[in-house]
């Protein structure tokens, strides 16, 4: 590992954004619309405190698995990732640098839609909002992190953008939004016991009902699950290809 | 500019190595299919080597086999001493694919200077580069918006940072000006005054006056010749390199 190449790589990935405004301001903006449209929806009742955490969750996590999926498999296909890997770049190096990027993207989108949330729409937290907010930022990360993952197994932007159905689509229908873990179908509910996104949704809903939440084992799996996809994500970045 | 380097090389290893490249037995497969297969080649130091055949002949899967991201079946392939890809090798080789691999979404200078980052070069490559490829007017437009020769040459810059005692260059000139093609050459020769060694691939046989070496393969991965252009239009009869090329083949198919 190599930090020079790492802040290098995660400079010019926010660099690129730069030349991006679009994209940025989409990144953004649009999960405070979603929050803000969600609020209306449940004219800010209790349903909208109930699974408002939650999608504060949810939002940064698909948000991130697409835009790292998609830049990761552009690098690939471009052949600068091939490039970067026949000169000193670790494959660490590479994959942090994204990490890196992204999540300051992350914390920026999580600080605006949290905010957001707790003030005008007047989300009604029981714990501290820094927790929801770091929590928002792992889940932001883990969705780096399964992008860069998943960004292997696609040839074209067509297949990498159906990983969004295949992978997290049964996610969010598992992670206790719709329906609370306990009530599932034995099998669903273990099934929902191996997907990082329910224990996000966990630490959401335990910062939202208890004054002083203990999230740590919760964002323990979190940040475990970021590190185990980021660890595969090295096997799939091959120095020699046929 | 090489000269610290080649003097450090030499005396690790002894004795100074006069090939650049060594390829011993090399094969490598895709599908059912061998491009290469028992290929040997070695190559001078500080020689310009053209890399010459028609497409389908192994061009740019022998120079991957070179920088080491060729997945390769058998054989050898030793480059400035130590195996192809070594992790020594990385700041040593310099390597060009047809297609430009930068960002497009960057800036010339703000590509350049990210792979200086990532090679350890200094700042200064950076501009030295781009007034190499004669981009110094171009500097701060987005990749995106340059014409497609402009766009290759971001790609060549790249491998000028830094040191490289080796460069590998996949077709460098395809779809350059006659003018321009003439002054890449000239960096090239001045490149290997230096002391540094190039590989370069082109299917534009006039390019072949350029280098001190031919290596001209044909379809199937076959090594037709690998001599100067004088030896090679010696031996023929021919009066240009694409002549030279020609005669070698029909010579090889009436020998089948």
């Amino acid at each position: 590992m190599n930090a020079r190449i790492t802040f290098a790589t995660a400079r010019r990935v926010l660099t690129q954004l730069r030349h991006d405004p679009r994209t940025v301001a989409m990144l953004l903006v649009i999960p405070c619309l979603l929050i803000a449209l969600l609020w209306w929806i449940y004219d800010g009742g209790t349903v909208w405190d109930q699974i408002g955490p939650a999608l504060l969750a949810i939002f940064p996590f698909i948000i991130m698995f697409l835009v790292t999926s998609i830049a990761t498999l552009r690098e690939r296909t471009s052949g600068t990732l091939e490039r970067l890997l026949s000169m000193p770049t670790g494959k660490l190096d590479f994959l942090l640098g994204y990490a890196l990027a992204f999540g300051i993207v992350a914390i920026v989108q999580a600080l605006l839609a949290g905010t957001l949330a707790v003030t005008l729409l007047d989300m009604d937290v029981t714990g501290p909002v820094w927790v929801l907010l770091t929590v928002a930022v792992l889940d932001a990360l883990l969705g780096v992190a399964l992008g860069l993952f998943v960004s292997a197994f696609a040839q074209t932007e067509f297949q990498v953008v159906q990983f969004m159905p295949a992978l997290v689509i049964p996610q969010i229908l598992l992670c206790g939004l719709l329906v609370p873990r306990a009530e599932m179908p034995d099998v669903l509910d273990v099934l929902s016991g191996v997907l990082p996104l329910s224990y996000a949704v966990d630490a959401m809903n335990e910062v939202q009902h208890v004054s002083e939440p203990s999230v740590w084992a919760d964002g323990g799996i979190i940040v475990a699950f970021i590190i185990g996809l980021l660890a595969l994500g090295t096997t799939t970045l091959r120095r020699r290809t046929s | 500019m090489m000269n610290y380097e080649m003097g450090a090389a030499e005396a690790r290893s002894g004795q100074p190595d006069e090939h650049a490249v060594r390829i011993r037995g090399l094969r490598v497969v895709r599908g059912a299919r061998a491009i290469l297969d028992g290929f040997d080649l070695d190559i001078r130091r500080g020689s310009i080597t053209g890399l010459l055949g028609p497409s389908g002949s192994g061009k740019s899967t022998l120079m991957r086999a070179i920088i080491g991201v060729q997945k390769i079946a058998g054989g050898e392939v030793d480059v400035l001493g130590s195996p192809a890809g070594s992790a020594g090798l990385r700041t040593r080789v310099a390597y060009v694919t047809q297609a430009p691999s930068v960002y497009t979404d960057l800036t010339v200078r703000q590509n350049l200077r990210y792979f200086a980052d990532v090679l350890g070069a200094p700042h200064a490559d950076v501009d030295r580069a781009i007034g190499q490829v004669d981009l110094g007017d171009h500097a701060d437009k987005l990749a995106t918006n340059l014409s497609g020769g402009q766009f290759s040459r971001v790609s060549l810059a790249v491998a000028l940072l830094g040191r490289p005692e080796l460069l590998v260059l996949d077709e460098p000139t395809v779809g350059l000006d006659p003018v321009l093609r003439q002054e890449l050459w000239d960096m090239f020769a001045e490149i290997a005054a230096d002391g540094a060694t190039l590989l370069v691939s082109s299917h534009v046989m006039d390019e072949a006056q350029r280098c001190n070496d031919l290596v001209l393969l044909r379809e199937g991965g076959v090594l037709l010749a690998h001599d100067t252009l004088a030896n090679l239009l010696e031996r023929t009869g021919a009066a240009d390199a694409e002549q030279a090329f020609l005669h070698l083949v029909s010579k090889e198919v009436s020998h089948v």
